[in-house]
């Protein structure tokens, strides 16, 4: 192990304006290692990818590459050095092609330093069948799912034969055969000495990956040091610095009326016949793989996609097809699972956002009124634990799991009988994580019923009062909150159902 | 497993289809534009009239060459018409004070002018982050202003203007106007520069997604520049040309040319936000919107229809294109999922 580390970032401090993002964090990756990167949502971690990645320029402290001090001048020189970034968010261009996106800036050249698209394609083919995969190098990018996009990235970090890769979150999107894939990947780059540094909030793979692991918390450096000796929760508390009590509180409720009654619903091509009911004080979350039509089903439901057949009855009245203002009016609220994207105006302000649903409410004679908004967003920051400077701070500023938090008011405020929440704690700290776990259980406490989308296990099987399992498009399995094992849960998911 | 395969081929195969498509699209509206008035009026088809046809396009169609350039970037040119215009009368005025001027020199000396103009356009919009719609705006008036100030009203005519030029703008090779082939060599070269180059290349990825283009070490500010630049280079190439096709140059040569300009680039296809279209889709946009506008004269249709005739067919193009990408985005949509294999 005394191998000289191939990169490292030395008492690196970095602050945007008075936040303080990175202050004297040291990290060193070794060869042939996978090295996790762990901390609380803003804690820094995005911060410290972006220096390795030549975004950011750090302030002091340095970033050395093979102990030779580096000065990153952009991503172009990150790359050039060697040091591959998988992003959380995916990166590619929607126009290009597929192996476009992988190659581009570095397309194989032909005649006359004419890009030779064949080879270009046999290459990428290449990628894709190291990957296991099956991806057409030449359709575009756009229209790819995320966990596909995700694999696009990753064919690319392996493109470069880079010497240091960093993935954040890759795992967020992949079902649990894309992961294992994924590790077999990151096991063949360790192979060739390269250094993987991973990202991730779901600790078991954190275990079942690494070898070391450095913990930041408020942009400070906590830790660093090898996994053999450490537990889930040791890492939890250098995380948090505090003790967790509970992961997933939810109160026993008695179920009362129902209040989302979804019946036989398709969407062509999508999904299929799928009925269920939602009662009031219910917590029912819909588990499946990734690409299994959960997300698509929350859609139809909130009316973002129209049905091609079924209805959507909400307290015995059946919901127009395709109208959100209809189940908005009928009391339904939805968190999307693509917060940036979908949940919030990023460049809004905190109080915007919070108040967006309830704009009606807060005006008079149609205009808004600025007092009434600010009220709102207080109340409901006071109420979530909302960290945050000023209420009028545009919320991409904000961590993650404060976003979500935003996200969570701007629907609560609208006091739903029903809501339905995709994903609500991916890519959250584990504090927040709780946090968003306790609410949704007091809101179940308060009567309303809560349909839940999930793709961890843990969460689904704590929080549940009954699991929906869908595979391809179908409900292939109803499980009772005593009924619903891990086992059970994967092996539906997986369509593969006793009956 | 061999369906989604299966599949997943026939996804590209519409994608690629519907790329060939747009540009088919236009030919097919060409052909429904010339036929019926051919039928009318059979001397609408004669070579001398389509020669015209295709000379009063050409000019057009070199300043939707470079608009695509700067189109696919998520950029705007607004400045053509008025860079036309100035390098249209500089050139003129260089052939008449000095008769001497060898015939490339005085048009390399009408590129130069272009090209400068594109620098500042791109110098601005590459280093200033100021939006490209507001900066060639800015220099619209600028460039035009400049023209005025220079020309002091004055005209210059073909009598001031060396032969060698003027045949440039009425000869023909094989029965094809010069200007034609200069047009179709310039879209010959920058569609294989967009399409086999790197750095052509990198102008789509740069329109489609500006921040992954940042993240992917692609130099921004420099391809923008690139683009500016030679959307300035070949709108001072077309000033040069205006000049050899008109023989007559005053201060007002190619005002409001840009609208054309854009219009035919939406026409033939080229997202308007970046990412996506070809120059010779942008060509043939430019012939198509010319053709119909001689269409109506041929047709006798009053002129007071020809522009929002041509407006129309703006925004059914446009209708067309979003309605293609919708079942192109559908096709790609239900393909998914081919790494679960």
């Amino acid at each position: 192990m005394d191998r000289p580390p191939v990169v490292a970032l030395d008492e690196v401090s970095k602050s945007f304006g008075a936040v303080r993002a990175l202050s004297g964090v040291s990290l060193q990756l070794l060869p042939g290692e996978a090295h996790a990167l762990l901390g609380e949502n803003g804690a820094g971690k995005s911060t410290l990818i972006k220096t390795l990645a030549g975004v950011h320029r750090p302030d002091t402290g340095q970033v050395l590459l093979d102990g030779a001090p580096q000065r990153f001048s952009g991503p172009a020189d990150a790359l050039a050095a060697g040091i591959a970034i998988i992003y959380q968010e995916p990166t590619l261009f929607g126009d290009l092609s597929v192996a476009e996106n992988v190659f581009m800036g570095r397309q194989p050249l032909g005649f006359g330093r004419r890009i030779d698209v064949g080879e270009m394609h046999a290459r990428t083919s290449e990628l894709f069948s190291r990957l296991g995969v099956r991806l057409d190098p030449a359709r575009p990018a756009r229209g790819l799912s995320i966990a596909d996009q995700q694999l696009v990235e990753i064919a690319k970090a392996l493109s470069f034969d880079a010497r240091v890769i960093v993935m954040d979150e890759p795992t967020a999107a992949l079902s649990a055969h894309e992961v294992q894939r994924l590790f077999g990947v990151v096991q063949a780059l360790r192979a060739q000495d390269a250094a993987v540094l991973f990202v991730s909030h779901r600790l078991d793979e954190v275990f079942e990956l690494c070898q070391r692991a450095t913990v930041l918390r408020d942009g400070e450096f906590v830790w660093s040091g090898p996994l053999s000796g450490e537990t889930p929760d040791s890492l939890v508390r250098r995380m948090v610095g505090r003790e967790l009590s509970q992961l997933f509180p939810k109160q026993e409720t008695a179920a009362g009326e129902v209040l989302l009654s979804v019946q036989r619903l398709t969407r062509e091509g999508v999904f299929t016949d799928v009925s269920f009911d939602v009662r009031a004080g219910e917590i029912v979350a819909l588990s499946g793989l990734v690409g299994a039509g959960r997300s698509e089903v929350a859609r139809a439901v909130f009316g973002i996609d129209r049905p091609d057949g079924g209805a959507v009855v909400v307290r015995g009245r059946r919901l127009k097809y395709g109208s959100p203002t209809a189940a908005m009016a009928a009391g339904i609220g939805f968190v999307p699972e693509d917060r940036r994207q979908q949940g919030l105006v990023m460049d809004a302000s905190i109080e915007r956002n919070a108040a967006l649903a309830s704009l009606g409410r807060l005006s008079t004679f149609g205009l808004l009124r600025r007092r009434s908004e600010r009220a709102l967003a207080q109340d409901w920051a006071v109420r979530l634990r909302l960290r945050f400077a000023r209420l009028s701070d545009p919320v991409g500023v904000l961590s993650g799991g404060n976003q979500q938090k935003v996200v969570l008011a701007k629907w609560l405020a609208r006091k739903p009988s029903v809501l339905i929440v995709d994903e609500p704690t991916r890519g959250i700290d584990v504090g927040t994580k709780a946090e968003v776990h306790r609410l949704l259980s007091e809101l179940a406490g308060q009567g309303v019923g809560v349909l839940m989308i999930s793709s961890e296990l843990p969460e689904v099987l704590g929080m549940a009062d009954r699991v929906l399992v869908m595979h391809e498009g179908r409900l292939v399995e109803e499980l009772a909150r005593a009924e619903a094992t891990e086992e059970r849960v994967a092996l539906a998911a997986a369509g593969q159902v006793a009956r | 497993m061999t369906a989604l395969a299966l599949r997943g081929t026939a996804a590209r195969r519409l994608s690629t289809r519907v790329g060939r498509v747009r540009e088919l699209g236009i030919v097919v509206a060409l052909a429904l534009v010339v036929i019926p008035t051919a039928i009318v009026n059979p001397r609408f088809v004669q070579p001398q009239s389509v020669r015209d046809l295709l000379l009063n396009a050409s000019i057009v169609a070199l300043l939707a060459v470079g608009q695509t350039l700067v189109v696919i970037t998520r950029n705007v040119d607004l400045s053509v018409g008025s860079v036309l215009g100035l390098s249209a009368f500089l050139t003129a005025q260089q052939f008449a004070n000095h008769p001497g001027t060898p015939l490339l020199a005085g048009i390399g000396f009408g590129i130069g002018i272009g090209l400068a103009c594109g620098l500042l356009n791109g110098l601005l919009v590459a280093l200033g982050n100021v939006p490209s719609l507001v900066v060639t705006l800015g220099t619209l008036y600028v460039f035009r202003g400049i023209d005025y100030a220079l020309a002091h009203g004055r005209q210059i005519n073909a009598a001031n203007l060396p032969d060698a030029l003027l045949d440039l703008g009425s000869s023909r090779v094989l029965g094809v106007p010069v200007l034609v082939l200069v047009t179709l060599a310039t879209v010959a070269v920058a569609a294989l520069y967009l399409r086999s180059y790197r750095s052509g290349r990198e102008l789509y990825a740069l329109g489609s997604n500006p921040e992954a283009a940042k993240l992917a070490g692609i130099p921004v500010a420099k391809r923008t520049l690139t683009a500016f630049v030679l959307s300035g280079l070949i709108a001072g190439l077309a000033g040069a040309l205006w000049v050899a096709r008109y023989g007559t140059v005053d201060a007002a040569a190619g005002s409001g040319l840009e609208l054309q300009v854009v219009a035919a680039v939406v026409v033939g296809g080229v997202a308007i936000f970046g990412g996506s279209g070809t120059v010779a889709g942008a060509a043939l946009g430019a012939l198509l919107l010319g053709t119909i506008t001689s269409c109506l004269v041929v047709l006798q249709i009053p002129a007071f229809w020809q522009q929002a005739i041509s407006g129309a067919l703006l925004l059914s193009a446009i209708t067309v294109d979003r309605l293609l990408a919708l079942r192109l985005a559908k096709a790609l949509r239900t393909t998914e999922g081919t790494s679960h294999a």
